[in-house]
């Protein structure tokens, strides 16, 4: 009995949530966007007040997998419901793009505790790596090339791996810095990667299915982006799945002792350097394979957009999330990417925004709107 | 090769030198006091750099000479950036001094792109390059391939000065006796009834002072400011500051100097100008993995 509660319960979270979900992306004026973002906080403060939140939450947390997987089927749900919106599709794309970025992040912020100011590096070059490959070794199969642009990002990552394990704090954060920019420097002047004007990407090709088509009619029709929104949404199942698999292992208990009291954990036998490298490197794989699959979306890739200020607003999604909470980026992401898109008012000005919403979280609330919650040791246990 | 064309690297290379190592000075005060990293140093150094620009459209509806609005422009403009630099410390810093070094790291850089949004956004027409009048007398002497002009000259001795008076204060003032004293020992310092808060406030207004000096001397020599001038020269800054040894303000001219100095080799090396700061970088990337603590670090590497 008290099984089925749960899972109704679970399953009453996800479909509210993908109705939101529908609402914040078809939606298109102004006011119909303003009058959701005034329900959803009420909402979300009602039903806190009415312990259903908490009631969802012990839910989640009893049955993972469900949640999981009952999400992923409604994004596919929603994603049909959207099929011909190509706009809406692009940005719901790029979001669960932005969301696995973000989740490697975590893993390097949350977890090892290792910033990274190049996020937008790392995604170029999966990018270049996808637009580069595609071009010259045409028979390999798309799925490969995807995987070596991921490893490629985390491989020419490892070229900062000593002077960021030989620093610390401050000084690593100016050697990603530095790295960001020389690469965009380094794209804008060579001739190999097309200079200022990019290159052309050609569309995925998974299993003989040509992603640049539209979406074939024997399944119902619709945007071509829908192939790309669900490689995207499987990407972000996987890189979401990983993270928190990551989280509850070894693995992330290593990592944050590493973060806490480096000394410490040293001292229990933890051998700190393999930690900050593997999750710096798993966090790089990750921004690679997102951008493999966005040049691949949007079928050109120039230096223009992979800017350090890229960097910052993923790093703004962290945050506003809640640094090491792997579920926060979600919400997080979505609020950054979407919001702009809506009100074309503040598209300009969103940089300036965000950095005011920034220094008011690290201010006034400094554990981001979603905090961590405490490591749970046995699955299921309530606290 | 010929003399003057080395003489001519070496007076550009030092006016460059010069300019790095005001912004480096500064993130060694601040990091000397607080241990902290102000990443908004680059944009505040900007934000220097237009206030004059605006000071000099100002003043030139009203006719003045150039010598005058020049001292104007130099005296308001650092003053304005000292109470940014103050008022930044005051509201964003202090109050984050007990959380995560990461945070502080954060909020400063979010505070940087603010102030470079903001310019971009509400400085008129601020997205493009904007010219920077030219208020230093244009003479130069030619001599065989070296052509020395004077306002170079110039500011390589405006640098410098500043350089040395900063050194000079925090030397032989009663001020810059407190600012060491909480660099070395912030409790200690405490004890022995210095104010913490306001010198703290002094350093890094008198950093973010130095900072609007370099902008405008950029502008100057370069008769051309933009918005995003602040990351790249931040950035250099901070790596000058970092490989001459943090905390040292002599680290600070010496990483001031290797980075101009790096610059200069890679544009004769290389034939694609961009190029010179991905070498120059990579060296200074390189270095700082030799020696995480800088060439010339003051203290033990506890600050690494």
């Amino acid at each position: 009995m008290r099984d089925i509660k749960t899972k109704l319960v679970i399953l009453l979270g996800v479909v509210l949530s993908i109705v939101v979900l529908y609402g914040f992306l078809y939606l298109e004026h102004e006011w119909e966007i303003g009058l959701l973002l005034v329900a959803l906080p009420v909402a979300i403060l009602v039903l806190k007040r009415t312990n259903m939140l908490s009631d969802y939450q012990q839910a989640a947390r009893a049955m993972p997998k469900l949640t999981l997987s009952s999400f992923i089927v409604g994004v596919l749900v929603l994603i049909i419901l959207l099929r011909d919106e190509h706009f809406a599709l692009l940005m719901l794309t790029t979001v669960m793009l932005y969301v696995t970025v973000s989740l490697g992040l975590t893993i390097q912020f949350g977890f090892a505790g290792l910033v990274n100011f190049a996020a937008i590096a790392f995604f170029g070059i999966g990018a270049y790596s996808m637009a580069v490959l595609n071009h010259h070794f045409n028979a390999l199969p798309d799925l490969l090339i995807i995987l070596f642009s991921g490893l490629a990002s985390a491989f020419l990552g490892a070229l900062l791996i000593l002077p960021i394990l030989r620093t610390r704090g401050h000084y690593a954060a100016l050697i990603t810095i530095a790295f960001g920019i020389l690469l965009r420097t380094f794209l804008e002047v060579n001739d190999v990667f097309g200079g200022p004007q990019g290159l052309k990407v050609d569309g995925l090709e998974i299993l003989g299915w040509n992603f640049s088509n539209s979406f074939p009619s024997l399944l119902g029709g619709g945007s071509f982006y829908m192939a790309y929104a669900i490689t995207a949404l499987l990407l972000a199942a996987v890189a979401y799945l990983f993270t928190r698999l990551i989280e509850a292992s070894w693995f992330g208990l290593n990592m944050d002792s590493v973060r806490l009291d480096e000394v410490a954990s040293a001292s229990f036998g933890i051998n700190a350097p393999r930690w900050k490298i593997t999750a710096f490197m798993l966090g790089n794989f990750f921004a690679g394979l997102a951008g493999a699959i966005y040049a691949a979306m949007s079928g050109f890739i120039a230096p223009a957009s992979f800017n350090f200020a890229d960097s910052l607003l993923l790093v703004s999604i962290v945050l506003l999330g809640g640094i090491g909470n792997a579920v926060a980026v979600i919400p997080a992401a979505l609020l950054i990417v979407v919001l702009p898109e809506k009100f074309q008012v503040i598209q300009e000005y969103r940089l300036l925004l965000f950095g005011i919403v920034v220094i008011l979280i690290l201010r006034f609330r400094p554990s981001g709107l979603m905090p961590r919650g405490l490591r749970q040791y046995f699955p299921g246990s309530s606290t | 090769m010929d003399l003057g064309f080395f003489a001519q690297y070496l007076i550009n290379g030092l006016v460059q030198g010069i300019t790095y190592a005001l912004v480096a000075v500064g993130f060694t005060l601040f990091f000397g006091v607080l241990d902290v990293i102000k990443f908004s140093h680059g944009d505040v150094l900007m934000l220097g750099a237009f206030t004059a620009l605006a000071l000099f459209l100002g003043l030139d509806q009203l006719s003045t000479p150039a010598w005058l609005s020049l001292t104007i422009m130099l005296c308001l403009g650092t003053l304005a950036m000292a109470l940014v630099g103050a008022l930044l410390c005051k509201f964003l810093v202090l109050p984050l001094k007990e959380s995560p070094p990461l945070n502080t790291l954060l909020i400063t850089l979010m505070f940087g792109s603010v102030i470079r949004e903001a310019v971009r956004l509400f400085f008129p027409n601020g997205s493009n390059p904007k010219p920077f009048p030219a208020l230093l007398p244009e003479t130069s002497i030619n001599w065989g391939n070296l052509n020395l002009r004077l306002d170079s000259v110039m500011l390589i001795f405006t640098g410098a000065m500043a350089i040395v008076l900063t050194h000079l204060f925090i030397q032989k003032t009663r001020m810059g006796l407190a600012i060491r004293a909480v660099a070395q020992d912030e409790e200690t310092a405490r004890l022995m009834g210095i104010n913490f808060n306001k010198t703290v406030l002094m350093t890094f207004a008198l950093g973010s002072g130095l900072a609007a000096l370099s902008g405008i001397s950029t502008g100057l020599y370069y008769q051309e400011i933009n918005f995003s001038m602040g990351l790249m020269l931040g950035v250099i800054g901070f790596s000058a500051a970092v490989v001459g040894g943090l905390g040292s303000i002599y680290g600070a001219i010496v990483g001031g100097l290797l980075f101009a100095f790096l610059q200069t080799l890679g544009a004769i090396w290389f034939s694609v100008p961009a190029y010179k700061d991905v070498f120059a970088f990579t060296v200074i990337i390189m270095l700082m993995a030799w020696r995480p603590t800088g060439l010339l670090a003051d203290r033990s590497s506890e600050r690494v």
